[in-house]
């Protein structure tokens, strides 16, 4: 049986990586009763995923303890599925569920990577590029197994890193950009120096580690686990046998909270003014639900979404140089790594597209929006409510998203439940009045 | 702390590095998470708790998410439900 | 503005719209359907695609169960996406009352033919280990079954566009009569007959209509094979569908073949908006909780609501307008439009052919004057 609490808080904040943490010890700092509230068990999200052997980067150390310090309240394990009314959200987690009030709410839910389907992608051992990594952070043993990295975007580099640290062997990377479109990127990152000497780090890592461009995975092979995986290169295909294939086509922001609460959303990602406010008055945004930009930009944004709701608008405005250029960054990303239209080509007619409900590209093809796919195939109506075949269908078939409805992640009856009837709403302060007049 | 964690993975007793999640636990044991809804044999792919594919039984209780979930001692997973 | 000609213009391409499809493609007669989103998209795609008797008057009796029989005559040919499953209803009497309810159905349905079961507390907790104990009894129907019905409509359409009907989808129609179908956009199609097929929304094509919205949420679980065998409703389902002002709600579960379990039912009238209103889904959600408290730990994976189309006495409209000699209704079939589509169709066929109906239509005919009838 499930217990059911009620908590309040001045600030809440939903997600617990590099955003969130920086929102919350800022608004913390500030004297306001704060509260980061995460599905993993631990703070740092995916990027600062808590390795069960190792230390944490130094500035994730920091962070935590700077979160630490500041007395915030820590609801690890637990996930947003429903907003009980403007102003209170509802939380399950293993044996609980929470009813958390706010005045001020900021949304910090990252982001999670896209996956496209091809032949024998469900095979057990294909596996995200970040989903490998936090599975080896976890404990799973890599070491002497032969892992292909594939797919796109800056993840690959930082996991094909990782992985061989410890200790697996990497025949090859495959990223599906161009040459020009990563020299375009090259150049983007000497406006950015940790991440030029990052990026110029992980080259020397990776030195013995084949990086091939204009490639990508054609087919996974194997009886019930992977056994190798077909790559396209330039047009020949190269069968590599290997034990894992670590596959991801960057990074899609999680929005559906934001969606669900009603914040205006564009382009896939939640609209935020300059000082990170959402369409929803009392609702903040930081990191990659605003666009996808990267470790250093969500700490930024999550500073400045702190420093707004704790009303000291000068220190937001100190840091929006910054930002502004972390976010010339991340336009530059957004480029460098677009899919490329064969990438629509590898599924077969028989390849599965939606995994929880086994829906086939065939089946998929013969109709004309999400919408109808959705009613008839039932793609998107499993456990992951569309999480990874929304964004597959997307770039496959052009479609456009639905909107969202509760629970926005599975939910015990329970929980949904045990809802409260309507409580007498709190006067809400106009915290921000003051500081966007002059908008 | 110790170092390793023992639990049983379809009946069979395992011993696991401590701090390893269920999803490990199942990879060790060599065995797949879950069966798809056409017969496939499906395990972990995001890592992260939103695909669902590494669902197993923990303790009793199906459809955990097993790649969020830190191996308890004597903790007893069952695959394929 | 082209003018298109046909026998027949069906405007809705829900299960009701795609049912009469067949039937007057098969029967030879040139059809046109025209549905403003995607097929089985309105309360199809909403509902819980039940096929059951009811026996709130003879009437719903008459059309319930013809309509059933021709589901079952129907079934060796619908494809696996469908899901037909024969699962059965039980209707669960939790107090003596409700078991008296029980005896006068199990009387009711035999004497017409219909195989019933009686079920004492011992044997309805066999059947359906997961009830709360302490359940007084109830009357399993074991031909009832349940399916999936935005595959079902597609069927059906496809199998009338296989013998010759039209679709056009995604088409809004602002206007109908006089054997013309003004669409939005201002194209204009001819038919002999129009069949006003829009559910809830028919009132805005025929005016004056004695159709309402009756909001209904949903919600169904991860999959959990084995926990739920039978459909099961309970009796008070009764007095919630009888109710015409308030809202409520009433245990009405139901197995799908995935092994999900799908969660009903509330009813309201005067809602206009899609969203899910937490309060109703609370108070939907603890009527089963109470039926079966088990059901508290399993995983909801989605919810939803739909829109039923009421009318005063609880009976479809099938037949022609009393407006305008072209149209013809086939609306208003509240919570059973699913098991009631395909008898609709056959009997809306033969009115217009002036073939013999298999059953009285006297009572769905538009033309009745529609009042509260008072379960018998």
């Amino acid at each position: 049986m499930t217990r059911k609490a009620q908590k309040r808080f001045d600030v809440l904040v939903i997600g617990g990586g590099p955003a969130g943490m920086a929102a919350a010890a800022t608004t913390a700092e500030c004297g306001l009763r704060t509260a980061v509230v995460d599905d993993n068990l631990n703070l740092g999200g995916q990027i600062w995923r808590g390795d069960s052997q190792a230390s944490a980067p130094a500035d994730a150390a920091q962070w935590a303890s700077r979160v630490q310090s500041a007395g915030v309240t820590i609801l690890a394990g637990a996930r947003v599925v429903h907003q009980l009314e403007p102003g209170i959200l509802i939380a399950e987690t293993e044996n609980e569920v929470y009813e958390l009030a706010y005045s001020t709410l900021v949304l910090a839910t990252g982001a999670r990577e896209r996956f496209l389907p091809f032949p024998g992608w469900t095979l057990p051992n294909v596996m995200g590029a970040g989903g490998l990594q936090a599975m080896v952070k976890a404990g799973l043993p890599i070491r002497g197994k032969r892992v292909v990295v594939a797919g796109t975007g800056p993840l690959l580099l930082a996991a094909a890193s990782y992985l061989q640290k410890h200790g697996a062997e990497i025949p090859v990377v495959c990223e599906q950009a161009s040459w020009v479109d990563l020299a375009r990127f090259g150049l983007a990152l000497f406006g950015q120096s940790g991440k030029l000497r990052r990026s110029l780090q992980l080259k020397r890592e990776l030195a013995r580690v084949p990086f091939v461009v204009d490639s990508w995975p054609v087919g996974a092979h194997g009886q019930t686990v992977l056994e190798s995986v077909l790559i396209s290169r330039h047009g020949r295909v190269e069968t590599i046998p290997c034990d894992y294939l670590a596959c991801g086509f960057h990074l899609v922001p999680n929005i559906e909270l934001a969606q669900l609460i009603g914040c205006q959303i564009l382009n896939g990602c939640v609209r935020v003014d300059d000082l990170q406010q959402t369409s929803v008055p009392s609702v903040f945004c930081a990191g990659e639900p605003t666009g996808i930009g990267g470790l250093e930009l969500a700490l930024v944004e999550g500073q400045i979404a702190g420093f707004a709701v704790a009303n000291r608008p000068a220190d937001a405005q100190r840091l929006f140089g910054s930002r502004d250029k972390l976010r010339h960054f991340a336009r530059a990303l957004d480029r460098a790594f677009r899919l490329r239209c064969e990438l629509r080509r590898l599924p077969l007619p028989e390849t599965i597209v939606c995994r929880c409900e086994d829906v086939t590209h065939r089946k998929l093809s013969q109709h004309n929006s999400w919408r109808a796919a959705k009613l008839h195939t039932r793609c998107g109506m499993g456990p992951c409510q569309g999480r990874i075949c929304g964004p597959a269908t997307q770039f496959l078939f052009r479609w456009n998203p639905d909107s969202v409805r509760p629970p926005i992640f599975p939910a015990r009856v329970e929980s949904l439940a045990s809802m409260s009837p309507h409580l007498e709403p709190e006067p809400a302060e106009p915290i921000h009045s003051a500081m966007i007049g002059g908008q | 702390m110790p170092e390793t964690v023992e639990l049983t993975v379809n009946g069979t007793r395992l011993e696991v590095p401590f701090g390893s999640t269920v999803a490990v636990a199942v990879a060790i044991a060599g065995v797949a998470c879950r069966t798809s809804v056409t017969g496939e044999p499906r395990g972990p792919l995001c890592g992260m708790g939103v695909c669902f594919e590494c669902r197993v039984s923990i303790n009793g209780v199906p459809h955990s998410r097993s790649c969020q979930v830190v191996c308890a001692a004597d903790m007893e997973v069952i695959t394929d439900c | 503005m082209s003018v298109a000609s046909y026998d027949v213009a069906i405007v809705g391409g829900g299960i009701v719209g795609a049912a009469c499809a067949d039937e007057f493609a098969r029967r030879g007669m040139r059809v046109v359907v025209v549905e403003r989103d995607v097929v089985g998209s309105g309360a199809t795609g909403a509902g819980m695609g039940h096929i059951v008797t009811m026996d709130d008057s003879d009437a719903q009796f008459a059309l319930t169960r013809y309509s059933q029989k021709l589901w079952q005559a129907l079934r060796p040919e619908l494809p696996e996406d469908v899901e037909y499953e024969q699962c059965g209803t039980v209707w669960v009497a939790a107090d003596d009352e409700e078991m008296h309810e029980v005896w006068r159905k199990q009387e009711y349905y035999s004497r017409r033919g219909v195989p019933v079961e009686v079920l004492d507390s011992a044997k309805l907790q066999a059947a359906e280990p997961n009830l709360r104990s302490g359940m007084v009894g109830g009357l399993l129907v074991p031909e009832d079954g349940v399916l999936y019905p935005p595959c079902a409509a597609r069927f059906l359409m496809e199998r009338a566009q296989a013998n010759g009907a039209k679709l056009y989808p995604g088409a809004s129609v602002s206007q109908i009569g006089q054997r013309r179908v003004r669409m939005s956009e201002g194209e204009e199609i001819g038919a002999d007959i129009i069949v006003n097929a829009t559910g809830s929304c028919s009132p805005s094509l025929t005016a004056g209509l004695e159709v309402r919205k009756r909001k209904g949420h949903l919600a169904i679980t991860e999959r959990y094979k084995g926990f739920l065998h039978h459909q099961l409703v309970e009796l008070g389902y009764l007095k919630s569908a009888h109710t015409l002002t308030t809202e409520s709600v009433a245990f009405n579960v139901q197995p799908r073949r995935t092994g999900q379990i799908l969660i009903g039912s509330s009813r309201q009238f005067g809602a206009e908006h899609k969203e899910v209103e937490n309060e109703i889904m609370v108070r939907m959600l603890q009527r089963a909780q109470q039926y079966m408290p088990q059901l508290g730990e399993l995983l909801i994976v989605r919810t939803w609501t739909g829109f039923r189309a009421a009318t005063p006495d609880k009976l479809p409209l099938i037949g022609p307008s009393t407006q305008d000699q072209s149209v013809f209704l086939a609306t208003g079939h509240e919570g059973l439009g699913i098991t009631t589509s395909l008898g609709t169709a056959r009997l809306l066929v033969d009115l217009v052919d002036g073939r013999e109906p298999a059953i009285p239509v006297e009572p769905y005919l538009p033309s009745r004057s529609v009042k509260e009838h008072a379960h018998a």
